[in-house]
């Protein structure tokens, strides 16, 4: 076997592609309960920042794991509220917003960071906590599996229920009914007497406290400090892994885990005798060609379904297959 | 005075908005320094008292234009292109490479080596504008990955490749005296990346509102189903602009590598940062070629003033991304002081009609 692929088949290989996949699940799933309500947040890199640094402030002042934990994820709820009252109340463009939010989240965490520890490139210097691993009793016992599965961080067993927590909200729920209606149609849905951009603004908010979590397992699981910047762009593939997995739970848990491995490998990959540089751009450029497929099935579709639509007569003519929505 | 309030209201909303970031900023600064007067003296006042920071806030605002009118061009279109950053990246590196490895006299090899930053750049952001345009994947998203890869591609380019081992950092080879741009001003490393940079923003600006290829990229940004049905190939309208925009970002990271440092110096992702500052003022200038001038040496006065800041007092420079992000929250804001619009409309018309 070459080295290559015993590294993959390796147990050490299936345990990483959980611990890189947390941060993308937690995030992807915030993206996508945004985008379900036609509001696409874009701004989870900075939540995601904003979190972790909170995260690792509270908990080296107060030396509480659960205060952390509250003011982390108050945090991102706030940037979604922020983002929300820019984009909803001020009428400012969702996109430029987001932009602005996340360059706010740049500047004032390091801005913040060197008042609290006089460091600007991370807070080694302040003893902040973790959250603990966590050993499955049974699920520990079995061969191989038992290693992948267990002894993860508790963020990771975190993320895999808030897809179940994602799920609930968005099929179970009279706010996900609102969510999605709101979405789809908005003109539809307010016509029912749904408020729009009541609905858009918890959607928002929603979208920060899961990008929250990611953020707080950056800076307190993944790593034990905060550094300026550690988000490294994972609010973005974080993006492309929600596109890709169609804003659904199970898709977006798919997407986030197809997203962990190429990270995962990438690491990997590092130890053959490649430029690290030409490693390091692995899984932003399987980004790219996975939106791209992605994009091109979804165009697929429509278009085949614009096809059917003419061929029943249900229209009779359509310049831009990108214009066209079902109705029903 | 109410008709002038009207007529120039967004230009005022946008001063409004920078002068309610430079009160804040104030604030920050007598809330946290322990010589307030000081520094704020440092921070409003520094870039103009010595000669050497008054020529860095021309030097800075050199590539920043350049980025400037990049990002103007992809989003008078409505195409949230960010990727001026990996054009800027990868145009310069390329165009570096390039401009070590030939060596011709200079009233040719300063365009050569411009124009393959350039065409670099536009190859680059050709990738996202043509997933765009085929395949409907989202240009900002695309773009944003193609920074990191850019940035990747580059930094293995400059130091497998063309790594200057005696330099003691990890640089380029210098390029050869017949690539550099003259500094023109003696005393300061003004060069005349800022004179090809105001150039361009004339060119930028009659190619927008005064051809007809200009026109079709306003309209499709303005309406893309109205460009449609008026017959613009919106398919042709994706790909320029953002083509355009690659060009645009390449040449403003070459006349910097050309003018300032001779070779090229960026190691880390984020720096020079110039891709991001374009969208900071193309946002404040509104995408127009002509006010992009202004806002580039407002956010170059602003950076300057935050270095100094850095240096001399108690406060980190960062304040000023704080201060920027506000700014360009209150500028997109729309109905941020429509009120005040409104009541102004309200007044005049009421008079109008009294009359």
């Amino acid at each position: 076997m070459s080295p290559l692929l015993r590294s993959i088949l390796s147990i050490e290989f299936g345990f990483a592609v959980f611990r890189v996949m947390t941060p993308l699940l937690f995030a992807a799933i915030g993206v996508s309960i945004s985008n379900l309500a036609g509001t696409i947040n874009i701004s989870m890199e900075g939540t995601m920042l904003v979190s972790a640094f909170v995260g690792v402030l509270v908990s080296a002042f107060t030396e509480s794991l659960v205060l952390a934990l509250l003011a982390g994820v108050a945090a991102g709820v706030a940037m979604g509220a922020a983002l929300s009252y820019f984009h909803l109340r001020l009428k400012a463009d969702i996109i430029l917003a987001a932009i602005a939010l996340n360059l706010f989240a740049t500047g004032i965490t390091v801005f913040l960071l060197f008042l609290a520890s006089g460091d600007k490139g991370s807070s080694s210097s302040l003893k902040s906590f973790v959250f603990p691993d966590l050993n499955i009793p049974l699920i520990k016992s079995i061969p191989v599996l038992g290693a992948i599965i267990s002894g993860h961080n508790v963020m990771t067993y975190g993320a895999i229920l808030a897809i179940v927590v994602f799920y609930i909200i968005t099929f179970k729920t009279p706010l996900g009914l609102r969510i999605r209606a709101v979405g789809q149609n908005p003109n539809a849905a307010e016509s029912v007497g749904i408020n729009v951009n009541r609905t858009r603004m918890w959607a928002l908010m929603l979208s920060g406290f899961f990008g929250a979590f990611g953020g707080l397992y950056l800076s307190m699981g993944y790593v034990s400090w905060f550094a300026r910047d550690m988000t490294a762009g994972r609010g973005w593939i974080a993006i492309a892994a929600a596109t890709l997995g169609g804003y659904m739970p199970l898709g977006t848990f798919l997407a986030s885990l197809l997203f962990g491995a190429v990270n995962a490998l990438a690491i990997y990959f590092a130890s053959l005798q490649i430029p690290s540089e030409l490693i390091a751009l692995i899984p932003y450029l399987a980004t790219v060609i996975a939106l791209t497929i992605y994009s091109a099935q979804a165009l697929k579709t429509r278009t085949r379904r614009v096809e059917e639509a003419k061929r029943v007569g249900k229209i009779t003519e359509v310049t831009d297959v990108t214009e066209f929505k079902e109705s029903s | 005075m109410e008709k002038f309030l009207l007529k120039y209201f967004t230009l005022i909303r946008v001063i409004i908005a920078i002068a309610i970031g430079i009160v804040i900023s104030i604030f920050l600064i007598y809330l946290i320094s322990e010589e307030p007067g000081f520094s704020l003296k440092s921070f409003l006042l520094g870039p103009f008292l010595s000669r050497s920071r008054l020529a860095h806030v021309f030097e800075t605002a050199s590539p920043i234009i350049f980025c400037g009118l990049a990002i103007a061009v992809a989003f008078q279109a409505k195409q949230f292109n960010v990727g001026a950053e990996g054009s800027l990246y990868l145009g310069a590196a390329l165009g570096t490479a390039f401009g070590v490895s030939t060596n011709m006299p200079a009233f040719i090899h300063i365009p050569l080596v411009l124009l393959m930053a350039g065409l670099a750049g536009a190859m680059w952001s050709f990738i996202p504008a043509i997933l765009k345009a085929r395949w409907q994947a989202s240009e900002l998203v695309s773009s944003l990955m193609l920074n990191y890869v850019a940035y990747f591609i580059g930094l293995y380019l400059i130091n497998f490749h063309f790594r200057d081992k005696e330099a003691g950092f990890l640089v380029s080879y210098q390029l050869p005296e017949s690539a550099w741009l003259a500094q023109f001003i003696p005393g300061t490393r003004i060069h005349y990346g800022i004179i090809l940079a105001l150039v361009f923003a004339l060119l930028v600006y009659y190619f927008l509102y005064h051809t007809t290829t200009g026109y079709e990229i306003r309209i499709t940004g303005f309406n893309e189903r109205f460009a449609r049905f008026g017959g613009i190939s919106v398919f042709k309208v994706i790909i320029l602009c953002q083509v355009i925009l690659g060009f645009l970002a390449a040449l403003g990271g070459m006349t910097e590598v050309m003018g300032i440092h001779r070779r090229f110096v960026w190691q880390n992702l984020g720096q020079p940062g110039y891709g991001w500052d374009g969208v900071i003022v193309a946002i404040i200038g509104r995408n127009h070629p002509l006010l992009i001038i202004p806002a580039s040496f407002f956010l170059a006065y602003l950076r300057v003033g935050g270095r100094v800041l850095n240096l001399m007092s108690d406060v980190p420079a960062e304040m000023i991304t704080v201060i920027q992000s506000i700014i360009i929250l209150l500028i997109t804001a729309e109905a941020f002081l429509s009120k005040w619009k409104y009541r102004i409309t309200v007044r005049q018309a009421e008079r109008g009609s009294t009359a």
